[in-house]
């Protein structure tokens, strides 16, 4: 029981602690003229679902929850935002080459195709941003295009 | 005893979350270890290019040997093999020495350098499916490589029909030997141009 204690203590201590930590927020209230949206023609049933499952990761951008203010759970966010960013970010859209747009087309469609992305941690609290297999069609659909008609 | 609870929950939580940003530094580090130091070093030695000069082109050499190794390693189902080899190629990319090219040629290969690099990354981190999938692309990028820095060694671009509406791929040997598929389909391909 006493070794219970401490430990329950010590945990505490350290979660108290931990929230002083601060973490990078993305958020940008601008969208820049590079962003995938502005260059390219995009239907608005796509670009929006595109802006709901994908832009909180993908973006200069972030629609926080609540809990995102709380650590670890900031820390965890965090991480999977910069690395989503380092993947794909859709703000920068035409600063990137046609040849690694065609990498990024192509592996949008591959993850969206196997249900990769958006990822499961992500729509287990976003539930509006899972595709069903209607809208993995349409948007994979109008990928394949965009890609096809960069040479 | 609720306050106790709650804590032992909280510890839980943040143990968990610090064993998953721990372990997958690890991964990260894990790559460019020294066994794939050696089998560069084995291919710079082996390599007849190292004995010319011109070290630019020695390291597109190099980049194509650890190209090779990468390929050989899809070829044999070698998820892990392929994952090391990954690394290093991805380290050796970035060694390529652009000077003596053409502006044009420079921003084409600095684009094509940065193309690979990011397919090599993901494949010294992912599952052999997925290996695949990358290697496709990162083929298509060494061959425009090698459209610009040239090779002394004789390459034949291979094709297979069936994988993702058919892909190509270099190798060394005219015999064919599947990297996409591996022993499911070793033989399925054929040689669809000689360069050099």
């Amino acid at each position: 029981m006493k070794v219970f204690k401490a430990i329950a203590w010590i945990a505490l201590i350290s979660f108290v602690v931990i929230q002083f930590f601060p973490t990078d927020r993305n958020e940008s209230y601008t969208t820049p003229t590079t962003d995938f949206m502005l260059v390219n023609k995009v239907p608005s049933k796509i670009e929006n679902q595109l802006k709901v499952s994908c832009y909180d990761c993908h973006s200069n951008n972030t629609v926080y929850p609540w809990y995102s203010k709380v650590q670890p759970a900031a820390w965890f966010l965090e991480d999977h935002i910069k690395e989503g960013k380092e993947e794909l970010n859709f703000n920068e859209w035409s600063d990137y080459s046609d040849r690694r747009k065609k990498s990024k087309l192509r592996s949008i469609i591959k993850q969206i195709e196997s249900g990769e992305m958006p990822m499961d941690s992500y729509t287990l609290i976003h539930k509006d941003a899972i595709l069903s297999e209607n809208d993995k069609k349409v948007v994979i659909a109008f990928i394949t295009k965009l890609k096809d008609s960069l040479k | 005893m609720k306050t106790i609870k709650r804590s032992i929950r909280t510890v839980a939580l943040v143990a968990t979350m610090i064993l998953t940003v721990s372990c997958k530094d690890a991964n990260k580090n894990e790559a460019p270890s020294s066994a794939s130091n050696e089998v560069m070093q084995e291919n710079m030695d082996s390599s007849k290019n190292m004995a010319m000069n011109n070290s630019q082109n020695a390291m597109a050499e190099a980049i194509l040997k650890d190209y090779f190794n990468l390929k050989d390693a899809l070829v044999g189902d070698e998820n892990d093999k392929a994952k090391m080899l990954g690394g290093t190629l991805a380290k050796s990319l970035g060694n390529l020495d652009k000077s003596t090219y053409s502006e044009s040629q420079q921003k084409e290969l600095t684009d094509i350098i940065e193309d690979a690099t990011e397919h090599a990354e993901h494949i010294s981190e992912s599952d052999i499916k997925h290996q695949r999938e990358h290697f496709k692309i990162l083929s298509k990028d060494i061959t425009v490589m090698v459209s610009i820095t040239g090779t002394a060694t004789k390459l034949y671009e291979q094709f297979c029909p069936m994988y993702d509406g058919g892909t190509a791929w270099l190798s060394t040997k005219e015999e064919v030997r599947n990297p996409y598929y591996g022993s499911q389909m070793l033989k399925c391909g054929k040689v669809q141009r000689e360069i050099n």
